[in-house]
């Protein structure tokens, strides 16, 4: 296998939890904890998982935002800890993220204009306005925008183009690697579906790979290569479309499968039977001794709570973290062949 | 009509006055939810769902709404000509609503237990006539109430603030006081989009199975296809202000007429991993300049000349499914 783009390795993140007079810490929100990947040229990485599972920390961790507590990111083979003033630069052009909300990440008291331009003049690209200008007019028309709209202040504009905005931006300096937060959850279906689309359009023009960060698994499934499954603060099951919604065999996975609103019978056919129905996400402060899931899996066993589940391999380039993985995975296999 | 309507709105405008004129936003809807029905009204942001809805709560400010044209009777009555008071007792016994948002729909400076006892309490004025209204019976009836909906150890939720329950148990706190006072109709809106997937389908299957029980006349109000889909038996899509194709949800789902209806089913990625369509090109239109005649056909890849020119009247295409599209004249379906 080739170098990857993105490789993850043990990642921690804890933030502390402080309290009292002196803001004495207290607890410390495990909110990543030994979570691995890693993303190839080229490909579309998926991660999933409800709120509070990690997948965004995951994502300000990469891109810098947050320093990780302990663990390894490398990015094409450099390791990040060791970026120093000079290198920083350079990496932060090869990597971008696009949030959620557009509303949000965009300054509303600024224009199009000026908010594309800012990463241009700090990153030294295009010498003269006039420069700059045709590289905004460029970037406008990378995301389908037409350049009047260069003149226009985000408040006129929708969701949808305003997410393209906020593409754009991260275009601008000509990355090589964009971290997807939730990038269409705010939007409606039609709005999403054409984001989508140019998302892999711009992939294949501009030879970009993505780390995608959804709790949509429909959206997922329509778009990444592979994909983890993250609940708590770790990865829980990591594998290929196929193999994670043609034969999931961590039982959280085939909960949240499970649990997702479909619009056809086709994928009804493809749903698990229903795991889990009972209980609710507790919190990474305190989180369930073992394996996390182990409070509401229906078929947890002693020792579930007790030892956290190493990983098993149970098909090519499938791993997942549950101590009946081996059977399940067995299961899996004949359920399908039943079908 | 078939059977009794406990909701039927009949060709209901609401105009909006705003800066740049008149915005006409709801253009003739109309639509019906029978008593004990689960309905679903479907439609992208800023297609006139929640004013319609909001109109027949009763509850849509107006200004800047100009005064509503149509009818909207509930139970009988129109809500447009009910005095408030009259609106007020409706409300009691008659109509109950969930919002999407649990955390900003409960006052976070009273603990569950005043909100739930307030409840109680108001649909008591107008419906309960079982004697005086004593403070352990309406303690009775809350932890009652809580413990329908799976709440456990209901007597300590009463004395908690919403800030300290999750999620998941405010939005089933705000499913026991809407149907704590026994309404014959529930509208949701947008309940559980608010949470998590899994939380969502426990909160969409116990609503279920509650409603059920009480012969609960039901209208769901999304966005979410998935979840209207596995919710209700039949369904409304609007489309700017206007309702552009009716059915049961089966055959809507498999067979989509209108081409609103077909782009919208088409932009859902699917759990099977088709690639996803392009979506519905164009945006929607401002209100205030709303396109003449059918209000899709700017955006509409199968537009006739006479779709620019004429408002599409509902025509029947099988037995129960209704469409407003001009591809479905003339041919009967």
């Amino acid at each position: 296998m080739s170098e990857p783009v993105l490789k993850v390795e043990n990642l921690v993140k804890y933030f502390p939890v402080r309290s009292g007079l002196l803001h004495k810490i207290v607890a410390h929100v495990k909110a990543v904890d030994k979570v691995s990947f890693d993303v190839q040229k080229g490909e579309i990485f998926g991660l999933i998982g409800e709120s509070g599972s990690g997948k965004s920390t995951v994502a300000k961790t990469i891109v810098q935002i947050y320093n990780p507590t302990s663990g390894m990111i490398y990015f094409k083979g450099q390791n990040l800890s060791k970026l120093t003033k000079q290198t920083i630069g350079r990496f932060r052009r090869e990597v971008q993220m696009v949030f959620q909300d557009p509303k949000s990440s965009l300054n509303p008291r600024r224009s199009v204009m000026s908010i594309l331009e800012d990463p241009l003049i700090i990153h030294g690209i295009g010498k003269s306005r006039v420069e700059r200008k045709r590289i905004i007019h460029t970037l406008l028309g990378q995301v389908e925008m037409p350049s009047r709209y260069m003149y226009k202040y985000p408040s006129a504009l929708s969701g949808g183009e305003r997410q393209r905005i906020a593409i754009a931006r991260a275009l601008a300096v000509n990355p090589s690697f964009l971290v997807l937060d939730e990038p269409t959850s705010a939007l409606d279906v039609s709005v999403q579906a054409k984001l989508i689309n140019l998302f892999l359009r711009l992939k294949k023009e501009l030879a970009l790979s993505y780390l995608f960060i959804t709790h949509n698994l429909s959206l997922v499934r329509t778009i990444a290569a592979r994909a983890g499954v993250m609940y708590l603060g770790k990865i829980y099951e990591l594998g290929t479309m196929e193999m994670l919604f043609s034969h999931p065999v961590h039982p959280y996975t085939k909960t949240l499968i499970a649990a997702t609103p479909v619009v056809s019978k086709e994928e009804e056919r493809v749903k698990p039977r229903e795991m889990s129905k009972e209980g609710e996400i507790p919190s990474p402060v305190n989180p369930p001794s073992g394996c996390a899931f182990h409070p509401r899996c229906s078929i947890a066993e002693s020792r579930c709570s007790q030892e956290l589940p190493s990983p098993v391999k149970v098909g090519p380039g499938h791993l997942v973290w549950c101590h009946r993985a081996e059977e399940l995975a067995v299961r899996a296999e004949e359920l399908v062949v039943l079908e | 009509m078939e059977e009794k309507a406990i909701l039927d709105i009949r060709d209901l405008h609401v105009w909006f006055r705003v800066y740049e004129g008149v915005s006409r936003v709801l253009d003739g809807v109309s639509l019906y939810v029978r008593g004990g029905e689960h309905v679903g009204l479907v439609g992208e942001t800023g297609c006139g769902k929640t004013v319609a809805m909001k109109t027949a709560m009763g509850i849509l400010r107006s200004p800047p709404a100009l005064f509503p044209q149509g009818q909207v009777l509930l139970a009988g009555r129109d809500v447009l000509k009910a005095a408030p008071i009259e609106l007020l007792r409706m409300k009691g016994k008659t109509i109950s609503m969930i919002f999407q948002d649990p955390l900003s729909a409960l006052n976070p400076v009273f603990t569950v237990g005043q909100q739930i006892f307030d409840v109680i309490r108001f649909g008591h004025r107008w419906i309960r006539d079982d004697g005086a209204l004593t403070k352990t019976k309406v303690r009775g009836i809350a932890m009652e109430a809580l413990t329908s909906v799976q709440l456990p150890d209901p007597r300590r939720i009463l004395s908690l603030y919403p800030l300290e329950l999750s999620g998941g148990m405010r939005q089933r706190v705000l499913i026991a006081m809407a149907l704590v006072n026994r309404p014959r109709f529930l509208i949701a809106d947008e309940p559980g989009s608010a949470l998590d997937v899994t939380i969502q389908a426990q909160i969409l299957s116990l609503l279920k199975s509650l409603v059920k029980e009480a012969g609960i006349a039901v209208l769901l109000i999304t966005h979410d296809l998935g979840v209207v889909r596995e919710t209700v038996e039949r369904v409304y899509i609007m489309y700017a202000g206007r309702v552009v194709e009716e059915g049961q949800t089966v055959e809507i789902f498999d067979d989509p007429k209108h081409p609103y209806t077909q782009g919208l089913l088409s932009s859902v990625p699917r759990l099977t991993g088709e690639a996803l369509a392009e979506g519905i090109p164009g945006t929607l239109s401002d209100y205030t300049e709303a396109p003449s005649g059918c209000r899709f056909h700017p955006r509409c890849p199968q537009a006739m000349e006479k779709c620019a020119q004429q408002k599409p009247p509902m025509v029947k295409v099988s037995t129960k499914q209704h469409v407003a599209c001009y591809l479905y004249h003339g041919g009967g379906g």
